[in-house]
């Protein structure tokens, strides 16, 4: 049996949500990374084909409860060893187990990758192969898209860009080492600092932007904005299901914004519940309301509560361009009080007796599901990690011009992290170099 | 008149006499046809061998057998390591040649082997039968056959030289060129090209102002090319450094008019790494100031060799921008420089073993298939001898792998890539350098070589002895103790922090600024570690243990890659039932009839999603 390839995992169902999800873990070592993170049965132990259940506790709690089905190789899918996690099918649940994976010694399997080494391994026969050619192929052109078409606006540009840059840098090295013995400029090792650092601050807010900003993990900010006194807090506790704001009849109770987080049908909220908005000269509360709108601006989904209709007049007056740039539901409250009102399509709900609650929260499901796609949380992921690589890299580059290593080993490590954005952007060749050094620069005796 | 021969050799360049040479020794009856036996290898161009990537080649060619090593050493005149300062994989050798010892040397040894017969005419065709190489024909009327044939015509078909407005049939200048076989070749569907190079002036050393320059000495410890006892050298030359400027600049403008290059008179590609002069002001009109390395031609001769001042325009513009050159005011020119303008088949059309798809038996080395320079010339010629040697036996192909040598890289890209420029190596180009050094050529190929009958034993006894030296070495650093008392006052002296607890001598010599030459300076412990090694074994375990981590690295991606170069896909496989390919990848792969799936990653045009298709359909 030849020596297993590093270990890969991905999703193996469909992403979505769904009730269960498999997470596929193959290669050098998978049962190994998986135990490390499996409160049950030791893994290592266990008989191939088997199914056990327990834990999958991350770096600092428990992620979920998991059943684990272990195959040793050469008896699976790829002839390797080989873990499947099925784990409950939240996106926050499988972002979670695979950034464990990956943080620990596995990476994520690139398009068709299995599929890959199972032919490599000797896995398949013709005939099954051919079966699945055409779904491979067209699983890395979607793969393709998707990685420019699906980003962040701005995110492609900014790639493109770092990739020029680190182009240049490249050439200034390689001229270094290539044409040494002639009349060019050196690469001043103070600028490929700078030039370092720069990149380096733009992969790193991508990667803040991934982690930090990432809906996944921090939830999809959510606003509820409305006169004082409309019931926000009512809401935020009906949403809640438990006493979160202080609930008062006296407008303008709620000072400091609360926030929390909530997890509806697989996909996770961060509530911001604000103070009331109306003009005031109660210094308090003007404090408050400019948190409020702070909050707005932080917001991807906006509540727009009201009670009656030219309340609603004022926030859409007030808010017109923040609104406009954010999903919004217009929810008329204390229906409850009322009569039948005039048709309309926004949310009815009496926040107080629960009606409408429901409905609501399909609708903010339906609303997350539309700005997070499975598909972008895998390619999220995929680019997080060659971010990261790219990062690593450039890292071990400076790492070398702090200790002064020379430029041929400070190439090694530029390479590797043209080669981990080249994963991104398209692959960047040593040709790509020699052109933009003979584009360039004067060399040649 | 002639016998059949195992193996015809055209032309007695660089790639011709390692062709020649290489088959010879593995045992086939060669024939080396060339026009004129005084030029035989002729350093057409700079007197020099080596240099960044092409020193390591040199060393690999040495490493597997070849001669271009031996022969460097004993008739260089000045000998350099360069980017001595960067890491080991850097060091590239260098050295200036006495040009007319160079190719009496290589003539000799070629006559000194029994199996080689010499045959001077021009070669104007190919007797080929059944898509098989017969052997060739001559304007003498004669046919003189053989299993196989190796051509290596250089600048020679249908060569043009060009001065100013003048331009002349020519092989090199003063010799004819050589016409009949590219066009019997285009005949039989074979794909030709025209490509330019370019020589500078020679000048009279004693019309020269050293004054003026800057001295550019060889090392004082001159190292050498060989893992074999060749000579080390006792006495060298000189080179000397000038630089151009406006003056210069302005006198060659006078002559743009009447350059072949900008009237559109040369059709052919010139190479961007090595421009002419007029090029490099034209294309960097802001530069003003160019370096000029003026280089002795030989020990024997005032001839000296104007590096950098390569140009093809009109000889009275050549005479009066040199003159304006600091050192050169009362410059006596010997020869002009020139462009060449020559036939090239595109590589793409070769097989891994240089040899032709179309024509069984028939392989291509040096200019013809695109490349420039001595050493990557030498190097196909030396791999298109033994793979002629093996094809006639009925052997195994030898290949080189990107991550054994350099001569791998070149071959693997000139037939995945092709080239529309003339083709020289740089070290950017090999993707595991750290690998590839001078220092371990003969650990890397000398013992393949020996296991094709090319490298002799007792080459072979040598790398083993330094491989097992430089273990023992390695292991016994790491158990040698050194402690604070002993070696700390020397430390310090060395700028090296001080020790605090005991360390090993393997640990100490991690850190930069040591070595082991400075640690048996002072440790009387290391120093009775390395009496009984030589300097190579110690050198080698030096860069080991010092560059393990980056070496590590690259064995790592390296092993990466192998894992598709193991896997081989029928070369005649029928791609264009493949609808899932893109129609590009086809065609490449038509074209070019991959061996490995490694080898289809490489083609230009054939994306990752290909090979993923190809991976599936190309099944075992």
């Amino acid at each position: 049996m030849p020596e297993q390839q590093e270990c890969i995992c991905a999703l193996a169902t469909a992403p979505g949500i769904g009730a269960i999800a498999i997470i596929r873990v193959s290669g050098k070592n998978a049962i190994g990374i998986t135990n490390e993170f499996f409160v049950g049965k030791d893994l290592n132990k266990v008989a191939s084909h088997t199914v056990h259940f327990g834990i999958f506790r991350g770096a600092d709690k428990d992620i979920d409860e998991v059943l684990l089905s272990v195959f040793k190789a050469p008896h699976s899918f790829t002839k390797e060893d080989s873990v499947e996690i099925s784990c409950h099918g939240s996106s926050f649940i499988i972002q979670a187990i695979m950034q464990t994976l990956v943080k620990n010694g596995c990476r994520m399997a690139q398009p068709g990758e299995f599929t890959q080494r199972a032919f490599l391994n000797g896995r398949f026969d013709l005939v099954q192969a051919e079966a699945v050619a055409d779904l491979i192929h067209a699983d890395s052109e979607v793969a393709h898209r998707t990685a420019f078409n699906q980003l962040r606006g701005g995110f492609s540009d900014l790639l493109a860009q770092l990739r020029e840059e680190l182009i240049h840098f490249a050439s200034l090295v390689e001229l270094e080492l290539d044409f040494g013995e002639e009349d060019v400029e050196f690469a001043d090792r103070d600028d490929l600092r700078q030039l370092i650092f720069k990149i380096q601050q733009q992969i790193e807010q991508l990667l803040n932007s991934f982690e930090s900003g990432n809906a996944m993990k921090e939830g999809i900010p959510v606003a509820i904005i409305g006169q004082p006194n409309v019931g926000k807090s009512t809401l935020l506790n009906a949403l809640f299901k438990e006493e979160k704001a202080i609930v008062t009849d006296v407008a303008g109770t709620t000072r400091d914004t609360i926030e929390d987080t909530l997890v509806l049908g697989g996909y996770k909220f961060r509530f911001i519940d604000t103070a009331g908005i109306r003009e005031t000269t109660d210094k308090v509360e003007k404090i408050g309301i400019e948190k409020s709108k702070n909050a707005l601006n932080k917001a991807e989904i906006v509540l727009c509560l009201y009670d009656e209709g030219i309340e609603k007049v004022f926030l859409q007056n007030e808010f017109a361009e923040e609104l406009s740039k954010r999903k919004v539901f217009w929810i008329k409250n204390k229906v409850d009080l009322q009569e039948p009102a005039e048709a309309t399509t926004d949310l009815r709900i009496s926040a107080k007796n629960g009606t409408g609650i429901k409905e609501l929260e399909k609708q903010l499901e339906k609303a997350a599901s539309e700005k997070i796609t499975g598909s972008t949380i895998l390619t999220n992921l995929r680019h997080f990690e060659l971010l990261s690589k790219t990062n690593d890299a450039l890292n071990e580059v400076l790492n070398g011009l702090d200790t002064g290593i020379t430029g041929d080993f400070l190439a090694q490590d530029i390479r590797l992290s043209l080669f981990h954005l080249g994963e991104l952007t398209g692959t960047i060749s040593t040709d790509d170099l020699l052109k933009n050094i003979f584009g360039k620069f004067c060399i040649g005796k | 008149m002639f016998p059949e021969y195992d193996v015809i050799v055209v032309g007695a360049g660089h790639a011709g006499c390692e062709a020649a040479h290489a088959a010879a020794s593995m045992g086939s009856t060669v024939l080396l046809v060339t026009m004129n036996m005084h030029t035989i290898a002729q350093m057409s161009c700079n007197p020099a061998m080596g240099g960044v990537a092409k020193g390591q080649i040199v060393r690999e060619i040495d490493a597997l057998g070849g001669m271009s090593g031996i022969i460097s050493d004993k008739t260089m005149l000045q000998f350099r390591m360069l980017n001595r300062s960067k890491g080991p994989a850097m060091w590239s050798p260098r050295c200036q040649s006495d040009r007319n010892q160079f190719a009496t040397e290589w003539r000799y040894t070629l006559e000194q082997n029994k199996n080689i017969d010499f045959w001077q005419e021009m070669v104007t065709g190919l007797i080929i039968e059944n898509d098989q190489v017969k052997g060739v024909t001559t304007p003498l009327g004669l046919k003189i056959k053989s299993k196989s044939v190796v051509l290596t015509n250089g600048t020679f078909l249908n060569g043009i030289i060009h001065i100013g407005e003048k331009n002349f049939g020519g092989g090199r200048v003063g010799e004819r060129a050589s016409s009949g076989i590219t066009e019997q070749l285009v005949q039989i569907g074979f794909e030709a090209g025209r490509m330019k190079t370019g020589t500078p002036p020679r000048v009279d050393e004693r019309s020269i102002d050293f004054s003026k320059m800057e001295e550019q000495l060889g090392d004082e410890n001159p190292e050498k090319f060989s893992y074999t006892d060749t000579p080390h050298l006792t006495k060298q030359r000189s080179c000397w450094i000038s630089y151009t400027n406006t003056a210069v600049h302005d006198e060659l403008r006078k002559g743009f008019d009447k350059s072949p290059m900008f009237n559109g008179r040369i059709q052919g590609l010139g190479p961007r790494y090595c421009p002419s002069v007029e090029d490099k002001i034209n294309r960097f009109a802001d530069k003003d100031s160019h370096q000029i390395f003026l280089e002795p031609e030989g020990w024997n001769t005032v001839e000296m060799y104007v590096n950098g001042f390569s140009t093809s325009l009109p000889e009275d513009i050549q005479y009066n921008a040199l003159r304006k050159i600091p050192g050169f005011e009362n410059v006596k020119m010997f020869r002009p420089g020139y462009a060449i303008e020559y036939d090239y088949f595109p590589p793409t059309q070769l097989n891994l073993n240089l040899e032709t798809k179309l024509v069984s038996g028939l392989f291509f080395a040096g200019q013809i298939n695109g490349t420039t320079g001595y050493e990557e010339a030498a190097s196909q010629g030396l791999m298109a001898g033994i793979n002629a040697h093996n094809k006639v036996n009925n052997k195994e192909e030898f290949i080189l792998k990107r991550n054994e040598a350099y001569i791998g890289v070149l071959i693997d890209d000139l037939i995945n890539k092709g080239t529309e420029e003339p083709y020289r190596m740089f070290t950017s180009r090999a993707e595991f350098r750290t690998l590839l050094r001078q220092d371990n050529a003969d650990i890397r190929l000398t013992p393949k070589s020996h296991k094709i009958g090319l490298a002799s034993y007792s080459r072979l006894e040598r790398v083993n002895t330094k491989i097992q030296n430089s273990l023992n070495i390695y292991n016994e650093l790491e158990n040698l103790k050194l402690e604070p008392e002993e070696i700390n006052a020397k430390l310090d002296e060395n700028l090296s922090s001080k020790i605090k607890q005991n360390i090993t001598a393997f640990q100490l010599l991690k850190r930069p600024e040591l070595t082991l030459n400075i640690l048996r300076s002072f440790s009387p412990k290391v120093q009775d570690l390395l009496k009984n090694y030589d300097q190579e074994s110690i050198l080698q375990t030096e860069i080991q243990v010092k560059y393990e981590r980056y070496i590590e690295k690259e064995l790592v991606l390296a092993e990466k890659m192998t894992k598709l170069e193991d896997l081989k896909i029928n070369p005649d496989y029928d791609y264009s039932s493949l609808n899932s390919l893109s129609i590009e990848a086809r065609l490449k792969l038509a074209k070019i009839k991959p061996q490995t799936l490694g080898q289809a990653s490489r083609i230009s045009g054939v994306n990752p999603s290909d090979i993923s298709v190809l991976m599936v359909h190309l099944g075992r």
